[in-house]
């Protein structure tokens, strides 16, 4: 199988890496140009940074015209969550997520 | 030239036609999207989105762009409300391409319009539709309830 959870964690153990996928997160759809303005690293890291992402399906990339843009594919991620949480815990699970949100954030936090 | 907002890839283990068949078949959307896919696929049709209940509720409308079986599938995609409004419809490109003996089916959603309700909705969506489909194709087992 190409997209295997070995990558996919692999690829997410590492800040860089996961500072790329919160980039393409708030703005979906970036060049390699792009990506690179808002980073404190050089070309050369981001484009092999992006090279692993890639290789686990958590980035995928098209041409539009002569751009290569990066988007970030949620859908292994999406199967992580699946094959631990339960169908009946899903809701209590969100619930405490906003719990901790709302006190991590709040004007208390 | 516009860019699409999601693009969205999931490697299966199965073939072209079968993948095909199962975006199209309202029996197989059934199972593992809980909606049920209905048109005659050819390019100029209309095609409904239904939720599979009893009440059988129309949820999404649209039309074939085009259909190449099995590899290319566009579709518009529009909440019923604003089917006539060509602004509000945007669009669906499912592609299959054979990789080795795994397919990858890309689905890219574009066309919203700044503030979309449907951005919204979607943006949740298709991961757990595409992550019940592999598990359908691959172990015979979709997600369960996934809405």
């Amino acid at each position: 199988m190409i997209a295997d959870a070995d990558r996919v964690f692999k690829a997410l153990a590492d800040p860089s890496r996961r500072q790329l996928l919160d980039q393409l997160h708030a703005n979906n759809g970036q060049t390699l140009g792009e990506l690179c303005q808002d980073l404190d690293m050089t070309r050369q890291a981001v484009t092999k940074h992006l090279a692993l992402l890639e290789a686990a399906n958590l980035v995928v990339t098209i041409w539009r015209g002569r751009e290569k843009l990066h988007y970030l594919n949620p859908v292994p991620i999406s199967e992580i969550y699946e094959r631990w949480i339960g169908k009946y815990e899903r809701h209590r699970v969100r619930a405490l997520y906003e719990l901790k949100k709302a006190f991590e954030e709040g004007p208390n936090g | 030239m516009d860019k699409p907002q999601f693009v969205y890839v999931t490697y299966i283990s199965t073939s072209p036609e079968k993948l095909w068949n199962a975006l199209i078949d309202p029996e197989m959307t059934r199972k593992y999207w809980q909606h049920e896919n209905v048109s005659d696929w050819k390019p100029g049709s209309k095609w409904e989105h239904r939720s599979s209940g009893k009440e059988r509720t129309l949820k999404l409308v649209g039309k074939v762009l085009e259909s190449s079986p099995p590899r290319r599938l566009v579709l518009t995609w529009a909440f019923p409300a604003d089917e006539g409004r060509e602004e509000k419809n945007t669009r669906v490109t499912f592609e299959i391409e054979p990789i080795g003996n795994v397919v990858r089916l890309t689905v890219t959603h574009d066309r919203f319009e700044p503030g979309s309700e449907m951005l919204e909705r979607i943006s949740a969506g298709w991961p757990k539709v595409l992550s019940s489909l592999k598990s359908l194709m691959e172990v015979g087992r979709p997600l369960p309830e996934l809405w």
